[in-house]
């Protein structure tokens, strides 16, 4: 964990109100698991007076040196809104790799299968995750919600790793028609039994709890990314904290992943 | 140039970290050289262990931040057995900060901690404002003189008695806490406020109100700290949205022989030690021999 002054290798508008910003921070990168995030300051002023967390999107490289990491983001409110008009070449200070990322050890024997849920900008730590298990060789599936057509984030991006690319719209306008959880429902009914099956969800709360349950009956083990409102993002300011069944966690420290069976939903 | 005396303490600067703001130090020993900074003071460590508050527990605000986290910590048994080994390392002065729901559980507290070597002094958090009881003990007289009376009665070591702004004369406060043998007063801790999102027209915080913190506080606090130094004989710690060495040397020349930094390590976890330096760039650049020679020196 390091805080530095990052330089921006770019920042751009990828669709309606999602930036991807490249930042210049090798060690970060060398440091990063999937699933952590970094606490970045979005003004060098006191508004926003907090720094804001973004979870790692992808790493970037240089030939075959680690150059930094990029994130995804999506436009909500004051900071989000100054650092989407960051310009090429400025710094930001960032901080990280924070938390407590994706696990991707296995428990039994069974060849492993992945199923990567995403919902809406919950895609963002999905990919880096999609990156590494491809690099382990485990055979994954990815499936991705999104309330309409225009806002599907990343599905290139998991293109490119895994053939097993679906889709699901809110509205149906694109994919299948309705929410994810009902995606994943039908995808189970044609999977192969032979696998141990670990599934990994980011995205809306509602979201994650349906596929945490979904998951529970089926026996499978469920990773799920948090979000949480945070000052600090390292555990000192306790303001993150998650009910658990063996009582408080934080969601910046002991998370933001956390296996679905832990929490008190 | 920078030491400074507070009780038996003897501070290699004049900056600490305050309580609530910098957990248990090891969450900072990868950003911030921690042998630098003046004193430690640790997250409030109650008898028992308490869960805290709800979520959410804090808040954004202009120029600061609401926080609501309801001393959520351990107790002092795990603190003493997980807690202290590491603390004891760092060769920083340790001051633990201590709440109790009364008279008897801050008795307690301080007669455990004044047998522990690694603690160089104890600061009483009496000016917590999110926890549930009639009211806070900082906020009567006659309150905070029993307690400080009854933890100066079974500890030798250092008392800082941290303050609330909440009150009507904070003087008075601080008056009852030097007469009771409070070595030094801490203040300000954060000031009662509350946020509501428009939109559920619920309160952006789990516990309803919380404590306000950051640079918005700092012009009433700092305003505290000039009345209460005024007032008393005994070193006067000041706090409230110190974020830049020049913040520091407000409270120091407002009269506080100390200051410490809190919602600031939020944002800047390195920022003590470059207040630190910030301080000690100022007293070279005044020709100031001794931080002790600007203490209360405002002119008027």
């Amino acid at each position: 964990m390091k805080d530095i002054k990052a330089k921006i290798l770019s920042n751009k508008l990828v669709g309606r109100v999602y930036y991807k910003m490249a930042l210049e921070a090798p060690y970060i990168a060398r440091a990063a698991k999937p699933g952590q995030f970094v606490q970045i300051k979005c003004s060098d002023g006191l508004e926003p007076f907090l720094r804001r967390p973004f979870s790692i999107y992808r790493l970037k490289a240089e030939g075959s040196r680690l150059k930094g990491i990029e994130i995804l983001y999506e436009v909500v409110g004051k900071g989000t809104e100054i650092l989407s008009g960051k310009k090429e070449g400025e710094f930001v200070d960032i901080l990280g790799p924070l938390g407590t990322g994706f696990s991707l050890s296995r428990a039994s024997s069974l060849e492993p299968r992945a199923i990567i849920i995403a919902g809406g900008i919950g895609a963002a730590p999905l990919v880096y995750l999609a990156e590494e298990l491809k690099k382990k060789k485990i055979k994954t599936i990815v499936l991705m919600g999104a309330k309409t057509k225009g806002v599907i984030l990343c599905e290139k991006d998991f293109k490119k790793i895994t053939p097993e690319v679906y889709v699901s719209t809110d509205d149906g306008t694109y994919g299948c028609h309705g929410f994810v959880s009902r995606l994943f429902h039908n995808i189970l009914k044609t999977l192969e039994s032979r696998f141990e099956t670990i599934v990994y969800v980011c995205g809306p709360h509602g979201m994650l709890r349906g596929i945490a349950e979904i998951c529970e009956e089926r026996g499978f083990k469920c990773q799920v990314s948090l979000e949480e409102k945070m000052a600090c993002g390292m555990g000192a300011c306790l303001g993150c904290a998650v009910l658990t069944k063996s009582g408080n966690k934080l969601a910046c420290k002991d998370g933001p992943v956390f296996n679905a069976c832990e929490l008190s939903w | 140039m920078m030491k400074i005396k507070i009780g038996k303490i003897r501070l290699k600067n004049p900056v600490m970290v305050a309580s609530g703001t910098f957990g248990y130090a090891k969450e900072f020993e990868k950003l911030v050289n921690l042998k630098q900074i003046g004193a430690i003071i640790t997250k409030t460590i109650t008898l028992n262990p308490r869960q805290g508050n709800l979520m959410p527990r804090i808040c954004e605000t202009a120029a600061g931040m609401l926080n609501a986290i309801g001393l959520q910590n351990e107790g002092i048994d795990y603190f003493i057995k997980e807690k202290m080994p590491y603390l004891s390392r760092i060769g920083t002065p340790i001051i633990a900060s201590i709440s109790g729901n009364n008279i008897d559980e801050f008795f307690i507290l301080a007669r455990r901690l004044d047998k522990i070597n690694g603690i160089s002094g104890i600061e009483l958090n009496i000016s917590c404002p999110n926890i549930k009881c009639k009211g806070l003990v900082a906020q009567d007289q006659k309150e905070t003189y029993e307690v400080v009376k009854a933890v100066r009665k079974t500890t030798s070591k250092t008392i800082i008695t941290k303050l609330s702004p909440n009150v009507t004369d904070i003087t008075e406060i601080a008056k009852a806490a030097e007469d009771a043998g409070s070595d030094a007063v801490s203040l300000v801790n954060t000031f009662l406020g509350m946020a509501i999102d428009v939109e559920t027209g619920r309160s952006k915080l789990g516990n309803i109100t919380g404590g306000l913190s950051g640079p918005c506080i700092k012009p009433i606090a700092l305003r505290m700290v000039y009345e209460v130094s005024k007032n008393i004989d005994i070193p006067v710690i000041g706090m409230g949205g110190i974020m830049n060495a020049s913040d520091a040397i407000e409270f120091i020349l407002a009269g506080a022989a100390v200051i410490q930094v809190g919602t600031a390590n939020f944002i800047e976890p390195g920022v003590s030690v470059k207040i630190i330096k910030g301080i000690e760039a100022y007293l070279k650049k005044h020709k100031i021999e001794k931080i002790e020679h600007i203490i209360g020196s405002l002119k008027t």
